[in-house]
């Protein structure tokens, strides 16, 4: 058996049963945590299709960056924030995992039918990753898409600036009168204080 | 390479197809949005496996792209969830519904 076919699967059927244990799990911060086994497994994925530099930036953006967001509002918010259990759509559950099996028998066709289980990539993609993969990707990637390359810098501070908004603390707005009572009112207490003799 | 390609699509479908399952019965906005993520990294699987199967890069571009997009996902999501968790001390999404009808 060829090392990439063992490599498959192992990982495969571990990247399903995390998957299936983030459903499964009631706890956020554990279902986290085996989105990050998921993620790595998908990442090896890549690996096992030459695609080396997405493998680096899957692991470091996707198992790093993001997750560590996702476990900083998880502790933000708290573990158990106010969600019951109770199914409030009947059959909800049943339905979608019916859904779901339906879907996946529906790729199995298209796929037997489409490029079919045999087909194995064809050779010559290290002719295409020359000199290498990170290199023949920048090639692509500031050559042919640079314009959206470019355009990605502006969504990602635009979502920079909206995430600032939208988690601001709002402070109530202080108006000029409310301002002009609280210090008339300091300013009593004040002469208050010095009027009085000291017991 | 000796894995056949159809092997990774189904991969990609399962996965995609159990964030589906996760986004139809969670109702904790936090793990409703960790499905999504799922579905998004399906998704690119995908499309990494057709640019071997295809032998061109242009499919790990779009990869990349998915990627970014979802990084700047992640960040308005998360901080509309805890803009949400302020005002009313829940993410359950069944109790936001003030535009439902």
């Amino acid at each position: 058996m060829p090392l990439d076919n063992v490599v498959f699967w192992v990982f495969a059927p571990i990247s399903i049963a995390s998957a299936v244990g983030m459903l499964v799990m009631r706890n956020a911060i554990h279902a986290a945590l085996f989105l990050v086994v998921n993620l790595f497994c998908i990442a090896v994925m890549f690996l096992l299709l030459d695609a080396s530099f997405l493998f680096a930036v899957q692991i470091v953006v996707y198992a790093g960056a993001i997750m560590v967001l996702f476990l900083f509002v998880i502790m933000l918010l708290g573990v158990d924030s106010g969600v019951s259990v109770r199914e409030r759509l009947l059959g909800q559950r049943p339905l979608a995992i019916a859904l779901a099996v339906a879907f996946i028998a529906e790729l199995f066709v298209a796929v037997r039918a489409g490029i079919g289980f045999a087909t194995h990539a064809p050779p010559g993609f290290e002719a295409v990753n020359q000199p290498g993969n990170t290199q023949a990707l920048s090639e692509v990637l500031f050559r042919e898409y640079f314009f959206p390359f470019e355009v990605t810098s502006v969504l990602l501070i635009v979502a920079a600036i909206a995430a600032m908004v939208l988690a601001r603390r709002q402070a109530p707005a202080v108006t000029q009168a409310e301002l002009e009572a609280h210090r008339a009112q300091v300013t009593d207490e004040l002469e208050h204080a010095a009027a009085e003799p000291p017991a | 390479m000796r894995t056949p390609i159809a092997y990774f699509v189904m991969l990609s479908g399962i996965l995609f197809a159990l964030g589906t399952v996760g986004v139809l019965t969670r109702r904790n906005a936090l793990l409703i949005f960790m499905s999504i993520e799922l579905q998004l990294n399906a998704v690119n699987l995908a499309l990494v496996a057709f640019s071997r199967m295809h032998n061109q890069l242009t499919g790990q571009v779009l990869a990349f792209f998915s990627m970014v997009v979802a990084a700047a996902e992640v960040v308005v999501g998360l901080a509309i969830i805890v803009a949400i968790f302020r005002r009313r001390r829940t993410i359950d999404v069944d109790d936001a519904r003030e535009l439902r009808w």
